[in-house]
């Protein structure tokens, strides 16, 4: 059993925020939209401030309901998503999307398009919009996404839509976010083997035929209703939902879809493992990071961080060692007796 | 890891998106988020996206000749959400005395035909005001 006492003396203090942050996080826990977006960027620029940010705003966390939207490039995600909007604002509730396409690998620059398609919920004052370049992180969102996620639901979006970049086949990231996932897909864009594969048909929760006016809709269905036979018993057997996202067909199906699953996920025992695996995977994925800037700040301050990466492009030492090297860095500067210099 | 990134977007009514879409992608080449929102935007509409998306410059594409409608309603309407430190760029045919009313109503710069992408993706750069560190 957790310890809260223990956890509570763990908490990262938000004394390292400065005034204007610190109101800026008033500001967005009051649901200031204004306010939400300074935040936002503060968390993509990765500010020395996200820590306190986060350790702030997480109380406030955890009561809204995010559903991912994933599939290829020009499946139709972003009208879909629009529709989708309509949907859950009809229920008056406030209404996030986080919207991510791929930055530039040459140039670090991005054009973001997916508002074209949601033009019209600017001037709602329940919906906010907005779109996240991927900065060069793989796996379908951006490195900010999640701490996005919690800004927005720390803001009083009830319900948080996260549409990832155009998906291949492994781009799963959005597992560990979202609480349902729909994936999208349009009739003729592959075969019945592009349907066994494993990864990114595994994690959906809800699978879409859009386009489904057009020729091979009802193929793409049944191949998709197979594949789901040959799974055998499902706990959850993902609906495969036919829309045709541009005149609104189906989304009615979708959104019901959506709440089942909701549902589902309410009963389900599943749930609490799931959400121990996703918090595990966190933990690692934010350590690694944190670790790897440190130790290479404490190489760069030894002067050892030029000797290895010039040992290592020019093959008179291997990664790993380099890698060893580079964690003896950091844990001789974080050790009780204090940053000595190590020799080098 | 700071960007500097900037709305693009065309109020109004003409259906012409080529020159802002070749900007755009100037922009893009450049190393900057390039937030595209499409045609026929309303001044409340750029100015709620730039808020969302907190654009450090929002560059305008008229060809409609509307120009003196709608960018002051633009400018005052971003004085008015408190975005005080967002720039507005101006692109289209404007003439030289609508220009400098422009100006005078709160536009960085106007860019008429012909202008180069260089001088365009400089005084986006020049016109960031918060800080690029």
């Amino acid at each position: 059993m957790v310890d809260d006492q223990r956890l509570t003396g763990l908490r990262a203090t938000t004394s390292g925020l400065d005034q204007r942050t610190n109101d800026l996080v008033e500001a967005l826990l009051d649901g200031d939209q204004l306010a939400l977006a300074r935040l936002i960027t503060l968390v993509e620029n990765r500010s020395q401030m996200v820590p306190a940010i986060l350790a702030k705003v997480f109380p406030s966390t955890g009561r809204a309901r995010l559903i991912g939207v994933t599939g290829a490039p020009g499946a139709g995600k972003s009208t879909l998503v629009d529709r989708l909007i309509s949907g859950c604002r009809d229920g008056g509730g406030r209404v996030g999307v986080l919207a991510i396409d791929p930055s530039s690998p040459y140039t670090g620059g991005a054009i973001l398009g997916d508002r074209v398609r949601m033009q019209k919920w600017a001037t709602d004052p329940g919906v906010f919009i907005r779109s996240l370049a991927t900065r060069g992180h793989l796996g379908g969102l951006s490195l900010a996404t999640r701490d996005a996620a919690r800004l927005l639901d720390a803001c009083g979006y009830k319900t948080i839509l996260i549409e990832t970049v155009g998906t291949g086949q492994s781009e799963v990231d959005i597992m560990d976010l979202a609480h349902t996932i729909i994936l999208v897909m349009a009739p003729g864009a592959g075969d019945e083997v592009q349907a066994q594969k494993a990864g990114i048909l595994e994690i959906a929760d809800i699978l879409v035929v859009n386009k489904a006016d057009r020729e091979g809709a009802n193929q793409l269905v049944g191949q998709l209703q197979a594949m789901l036979d040959l799974a055998g018993e499902l706990a959850w057997r993902p609906p495969v939902i036919k829309t045709v996202a541009g005149t609104g067909e189906g989304i009615e199906d979708l959104l019901a879809a959506c709440r089942a699953h909701q549902e589902w996920l309410g009963q389900s025992e599943r749930s609490e493992q799931r959400l121990l695996e996703r918090a595990g995977r966190e933990l690692a994925e934010l350590v690694g990071r944190m670790a790897a800037e440190r130790a290479i700040e404490a190489a760069r301050e030894a002067g050892l961080w030029e000797d290895l990466t010039a040992g290592v492009a020019t093959r008179r030492l291997d990664p790993y060692s380099a890698a060893a090297a580079l964690l003896a860095v950091l844990e001789v500067r974080e050790s009780p007796d204090g940053p000595a210099r190590p020799s080098v | 890891m700071r960007k500097i990134r900037v709305l693009v977007a065309k109020p109004g009514l003409d259906g012409h998106d080529r020159g802002a879409k070749v900007v755009a992608r100037a922009l893009r080449d450049a190393g900057m988020e390039v937030i595209y929102t499409g045609l026929h935007q309303t001044p409340q509409q750029v100015v709620r996206a730039a808020a969302q998306e907190d654009v450090d410059v929002v560059a305008l594409s008229i060809l409609s000749g509307a120009h003196m409608t709608l960018v002051p309603k633009i400018t005052g309407g971003l004085r008015e959400a408190g975005l005080l430190d967002v720039s507005v760029l101006v692109g289209g045919i404007i003439p030289d005395h609508d220009a400098s009313r422009l100006c005078a109503a709160g536009v960085r710069k106007v860019f008429g035909p012909g202008s180069t992408l260089e001088a365009i993706v400089a005084a986006t750069r020049d016109s960031v005001q918060r800080p690029l560190a």
